[in-house]
């Protein structure tokens, strides 16, 4: 790609000091990584950032068994308006889970990617899970097949899972020292028995270590979810971190602990607190050194469908799925047609915002020393701002400073249900989405309410509706350079938004 | 001598497998355990495989209907704790 510089006589400063997302190539934060492995993850909303903007994912809940326990996790599966691994609302069998995605391919043609991942351990029910990827790799071939694991069962079927052609696995690591890992895991079922406390763990450790290594050998891309938990693990997933990096892991992907006393797991019950935005930015910033970061993951549930941080699921259910007759071919054909126009879209996007990005590197050189600025996004997909203020059900943060735009992560802005009574306190809606969007000094939508507008700019946040569809980061560095022009980067943080950061 | 499943089973299809006399039937509202077939895994296993694996506490029962995992030996909350914690959510 051409680019053009708009600042003369800076063509190698331009890209001097630029971090990871900067400077031309900008949207691609997986440049760097080898051309093979960014061809499997360039349309898979779960390991490309920016894929996650233009394709889907579902998963289909054909595993409910599992075999170990986690602290942060409690088998109940019918819990339609939460949103956490391992809640369901109904378990397929592996026929009516192919149906269910072909279904699902027919009608939403930017889906690409299958994944099981439980709702209990997809291992742990091999029969089902490979049955269900065995008919898939048949039926629906243009299909990515993913699975996510706790790992103790892993080393058994990692050449089982290559010959399905399952080019993408998860392993949940939220340790590698067993002295860490009996805080988190109290037991796990093993060789005919329930094996308890440090012994387990060990086991627990070693296999997910082992398997690692083998999916490595042969050349199945790995990802790494921890879970950061205050206080048990937050310093150990630095070494985690290292270790799976090391081993090879492509991608390590640091998810918040969800505890609540009512999700009645160990950790909501005995008052484990999850970490705050900052403490979750503060350790991904820390593993960023060593380790590609994966910063947009929702934790989706183990049936979701549609766009991450969306859930179709209602639209697919087994009654819904059975009136429906789709031709797969056909099908085929018009999802092949909506990915190209989809390709065509992200090559425009890029192209221009790679402009944009060489006259934001000019700004810190003609002006004053401009400080970093944390700015949410509300938008529905398609990478481009396009989503009404009061509509938004969670923001994408961006930090921009004066060379680079970077995303930081996704808030929620309800943050997990916790059950019916519980909704009503004091507390407005409102006043709890801007509480979530403490840190922020802008925020960018496509519209916004008068009422809202007044009570973001008295938080000290400033709202913006005048980037309405236009590409995300293009208008996060528009922004940018509209503050810096006003002299508003030049100061600290005002003091209001600040305090609340 | 046969166990039995009783109400709280989530369904999670965990024992079933797992079971040497194919004694578990996936039944609605949750499985059971035929008692006709059910050995206790005796002469199979050293422990016996449904409760070994069951991540519920008090679903299976022994042959005097006692709980082969009491409250609070799976998910390490100690019952008190528990129960005080549902009686603040009822509450609100």
């Amino acid at each position: 790609m051409e680019l053009k510089v708009i600042d003369p006589g800076t063509g190698s400063g331009a890209a001097a000091g630029c971090a990871s997302s900067g400077c031309g190539g900008k949207a691609d934060a997986l440049a760097h990584l080898p051309e093979h492995i960014r061809a499997k993850v360039h349309n898979h909303p779960c390991y490309s950032e920016e894929a996650h903007h233009h394709y889907a994912r579902m998963h289909v809940a054909v595993a409910p068994a599992c075999n170990i326990q986690c602290h942060y996790c409690n088998r109940k599966y019918d819990c339609a308006n939460e949103s956490r691994p391992g809640v369901v609302s109904e378990v397929l069998t592996p026929n009516q889970a192919v149906k269910k995605v072909i279904a699902v391919a027919a009608n939403i043609p930017q889906m690409t990617v299958l994944g099981i991942a439980g709702p209990g351990d997809p291992l742990a029910n091999p029969g089902r899970t490979l049955d269900t990827f065995r008919q898939l790799s048949e039926k629906a071939p243009d299909i990515k097949l993913c699975v996510s694991t706790n790992g103790l069962a892993l080393p058994e079927v990692v050449d089982e899972l290559c010959a399905h052609n399952i080019d993408h696995v998860t392993i949940t690591i939220n340790c590698v020292d067993p002295d860490v890992g009996v805080k988190i895991y109290p037991w796990i079922f093993w060789k005919g028995r329930r094996v308890k406390g440090r012994k387990g763990v060990a086991i627990l450790i070693e296999q997910q270590q082992k398997g690692l290594e083998m999916l490595v050998a042969r050349g199945v891309l790995v990802k790494v979810n921890s879970v950061l938990i205050p206080g048990v693990n937050d310093e150990h997933l630095k070494e985690v971190s290292r270790v799976v990096k090391a081993k090879g892991a492509f991608l390590h992907n640091v998810m918040p602990l969800i505890a609540e006393p009512e999700h009645g797991t160990f950790y909501g019950v005995m008052g484990q607190r999850g970490p705050t935005h900052e403490e979750l930015q503060t350790l991904q910033d820390a593993c960023a050194g060593d380790m590609n970061m994966m910063r947009h993951c929702r934790q989706c549930r183990a049936d979701a469908v549609g766009m991450l941080g969306e859930d179709r699921g209602h639209e697919f259910t087994l009654e819904k799925i059975e009136t429906m007759e789709i031709d797969y071919a056909q099908a085929m054909e018009h999802r092949r047609q909506v990915h190209a126009t989809i390709e065509a879209n992200r090559e425009a996007q890029r192209k221009k915002s790679g402009e944009t990005f060489i006259s934001i590197a000019s700004i810190k050189r003609t002006k004053k020393e401009t400080r970093p600025v944390l700015m949410a996004v509300a938008t529905t997909g398609g990478g481009v701002i396009n989503q009404h203020f009061g509509h938004a059900r969670e923001f994408l943060i961006y930090e921009a400073n004066a060379t680079d735009v970077r995303f930081i992560g996704v808030r929620k802005v309800e943050l997990y249900c916790a059950g019916g009574d519980t909704c009503g306190d004091a507390e407005t809606a409102l006043a709890k989405t801007i509480r979530t969007l403490s840190g922020c000094e802008a925020v960018l939508c496509s519209k916004i309410g008068y009422e809202p507008w007044g009570q973001l700019e008295a938080a000290g946040i400033t709202p913006n509706g005048e980037h309405a569809l236009e590409p995300i980061e293009e208008a996060v560095a528009a922004l940018y350079r509209e503050l810096a022009a006003a002299g508003r980067l030049e100061q600290p943080m005002p003091a209001v938004a600040r305090m609340r950061a | 001598m046969a166990y039995q499943i009783v109400e709280g089973c989530v369904n999670c299809w965990a024992c079933e497998p797992l079971c040497p006399s194919q004694a578990i039937v996936a039944a609605k509202p949750h499985f059971l355990i035929d008692a006709a077939k059910c050995t206790e895994c005796e002469g199979d296993h050293v422990a016996p495989q449904c409760a070994g694996i069951c991540p519920v506490e008090g679903v299976i029962l022994d042959s005097l209907g006692v709980p082969l995992n009491p409250p609070g030996s799976l998910t390490g909350i100690p019952p008190a704790r528990l129960a005080a914690a549902m009686a603040e959510i009822q509450a609100r």
